[in-house]
């Protein structure tokens, strides 16, 4: 009987899972990402073009708050070179922090200054405050994107659609003006004008500059900014796997000969 | 069980030890001798699994207190600061967050088994007391741990349940004014979160080790509810249980394995990795998945007194399962009927999670309007479905527990645990 009710209460759990996510606006369509699947690895070409998407397209409007220029040269990172353990060293990543400006303070004289960015540096902010960015997006806080392909249900999958889910409303559901329609925004009407446009970054390794290239490249950036610990997490959860296994499978051997004379 | 005492202090200091601070003897009494009934089935190994659990949250969250700030302009990125910069602050978080969806899995096949196996009946009241006890403790602590974070789930849940206790009459807005330390969700609430939710889990350790002791006096529950007669029905407890325990929990070790390394943020919800913001409400406020059944029912009253009473209620019924119980028999094994009553039970209390998760006016089954609204809500939503579901969950503590125990015909009982267990071969359950 208890073995029918926990069947049971299985599958209802099961059927649970699914019927979890529901929303108003259309699903994602799936992407088969590299770092999927219990051995997923961020593909770090895919990274460093995710990266540029992001300098030279979202950073405009979009903080990266937890992010330090270090990061970009860290184990998993898109500038990680296997020669430079400490990214301090990266000469990448160190070119990449150089070529900001960030607000210090004059060591001697205590004046505000302008310095060129160290490794240590975090990502500079698109506006000085949280007012001033409204002030500059018709009134809408740009998100900060450190986290976002992890704040939103969908992941990195919602985050390549949102940036293709721009297009003409359907009739009725035309969004009010200064909003933009995307099919896959909850609502629909979205204030951020359409980011990406076929060729509007230039990829370095030769990647073709399609809005779907460029879409996915940056969702997948944001999803290694968003888990940078991905892979290690991944890599050590198999070294778990196999031990709990074998552990399990010799207590089992215990627990058979323990009890080979009793009966239960 | 507890008997005589079999423990032979083997060496000279040992002897010692024992005239002065018999530990040695308490463990061995406790842990190696201590008889357990024979028949134990791998329900029974959720004891031992709730122990690791309890251990697994206090060490990660010892760590974890070390590296977090709790501040509400610091929290969320103290956490970040942990998951980024932390050695091994992702993994330690990761297990202790997935480890209270872990613990409470653990600790609701625990109850279940208790129910079924009528593990809360005499000798056992008090044993079974305490476990609802430490159940109570569990969701204080799971409730303000999710908390601190910081992010807008937190936030907004903390809202949503302080406001809950304003709702009791006199003592209700006294009792939300110190839990908010002011008179909203804010810093001081944070702060006396933080510090309650180091405090709770060393309570639970303390109810625990009263629980263990209640559970040594009277000794194991086991499958066919017939108390132990002779030594035939016992086995000593190490290596006996100890193996078999360890085997459960490696087992249950690679389910928390499984969604810590491959899937963290599976019960989790994505918003809380936006940072709290009190004036952006979530469109739709949910409590952790362990939760949900009781939100269904608090949902499922329209006033909300009452809501919060229902809510409280449901398991306040638990406490006073043992004296609602009436049947003589203790194990449902002998209960045909009873199991019938018991799986309805069980799905109901997955419908009521379902009815949790969802928007109240949502509907059921898809498209279907019946245009028939009582209480201002259609028929077909998933608050009727909650109320139903309410009604069963209560029905069954208070009518199906009483009238049944009365009227059933239970199958015959065995004369003691070893007579089933040598004798017939074809087992059940």
């Amino acid at each position: 009987m208890l073995r029918k009710v926990t069947l049971l209460a299985a599958a209802l759990v099961l059927m649970g899972g699914s019927a979890l996510a529901a929303s108003n606006a259309e699903k994602a369509p799936d992407v088969a990402f590299s770092f999927e699947g219990p051995f997923g690895k961020y593909d770090q070409a895919q990274l460093q073009r995710g990266y540029k998407v992001y300098r030279e397209v979202c950073s405009a409007c979009h903080s990266m708050n937890l992010l330090s220029f270090r990061n970009l040269g860290d184990r998993g990172g898109p500038f990680y070179d296997p020669k430079y353990e400490t990214s301090n060293d990266n000469p990448y990543v160190k070119a990449i922090a150089a070529e900001a400006q960030i607000d210090d303070i004059d060591g001697e004289t205590g004046d505000p200054i302008k310095r060129p960015g160290t490794p240590a540096d975090r990502f500079p902010k698109p506006f000085p405050n949280d007012v001033a960015a409204k002030a500059s997006n018709g009134g809408a806080l740009p998100p900060d994107l450190s986290l976002i392909a992890k704040a939103r249900a969908g992941g990195p999958e919602y985050v390549a659609a949102l940036m293709q889910g721009y297009g003409a409303a359907p009739h009725g559901h035309e969004p009010p003006p200064g909003l933009h329609y995307n099919k896959y925004f909850p609502g629909g009407a979205i204030a951020m004008a359409a980011p990406l446009a076929p060729g509007k970054v230039e990829f370095d390794d030769g990647t073709k500059s399609t809005l779907k290239n460029q879409a996915r490249d940056v969702a997948a950036f944001l999803m290694w900014a968003a888990e940078p610990k991905l892979e290690e997490r991944k890599q050590m959860g198999a070294a778990v796997m196999v031990f709990l296994v074998l552990f399990a499978g010799l207590l089992y051997a215990s627990y058979r000969r323990v009890w080979r004379n009793e009966s239960h | 069980m507890s008997g005589h005492s079999t423990y032979q202090p083997k060496n000279a200091f040992s002897r010692w030890m024992d005239a002065r601070l018999p530990v040695g003897r308490l463990v061995w009494d406790s842990f190696v001798d201590y008889p357990t009934p024979r028949n134990l089935n791998y329900w029974w190994t959720f004891g031992g699994i709730l122990s690791l659990c309890l251990g697994v949250q206090i060490l990660t969250g010892v760590v974890l207190a070390m590296h977090y700030t709790p501040s509400a302009a610091g929290a969320f990125n103290s956490v970040e600061h942990i998951m980024r910069n932390v050695n091994y602050g992702w993994l330690i978080r990761y297990i202790h967050a997935n480890g209270a969806s872990m613990f409470f899995i653990a600790v609701y096949l625990h109850m279940l088994r208790g129910l079924y196996y009528g593990s809360y009946k005499a000798p056992r009241e008090i044993l079974w007391l305490l476990g609802c006890v430490i159940y109570l403790l569990m969701m204080a602590t799971a409730f303000m741990g999710y908390v601190l974070p910081w992010g807008q789930m937190s936030f907004h849940g903390a809202v949503v349940i302080t406001n809950l206790l304003g709702a009791f009459p006199i003592v209700g807005e006294t009792i939300t004014t110190l839990l908010w330390g002011g008179f909203a969700v804010d810093e001081p609430t944070l702060k006396r979160f933080f510090s309650l939710h180091y405090l709770l889990p060393f309570m639970i350790a303390g109810v625990v080790i009263l629980h263990i002791w209640a559970l040594h006096v009277v000794g194991q529950n086991n499958p066919t509810g017939v108390e132990p007669k002779s030594k035939a029905d016992t086995v000593p407890f190490t290596p006996y249980a100890t193996v078999k325990d360890g085997f459960a929990m490696s087992v249950f070790l690679v389910l928390f394995a499984i969604f810590v390394f491959y899937m963290p943020n599976a019960l989790g919800h994505a918003d809380n990795y936006v940072p709290a913001n009190p004036l952006v409400t979530p469109s739709h406020i949910v409590p952790e998945w362990y939760f949900l059944p009781f939100y269904a029912i608090l949902r499922a009253v329209p006033d909300k007194l009452m809501g919060v009473l229902a809510m409280f209620g449901a398991i306040a019924c638990l406490f006073a399962l043992p004296w609602l119980d009436t049947s003589k028999v203790k194990s449902m094994r002998y209960r045909p009927q009873a199991q019938l009553y018991f799986v309805i039970f069980l799905v109901i209390c997955v419908i009521l999670g379902f009815c949790g998760a969802k928007l109240p006016d949502d509907q059921v089954i898809p498209g279907l309007e019946t245009g028939i609204k009582v209480l201002e809500s259609d028929l077909n939503s998933w608050v009727w479905l909650s109320r139903i579901a309410t009604l069963y969950y209560f029905a069954y503590f208070l009518v199906v527990m009483p009238v049944l125990g009365l009227t059933e015909k239970p199958r015959p009982v065995p004369e003691t645990i070893s007579s089933p267990v040598l004798g017939d071969s074809d087992k059940k359950d």
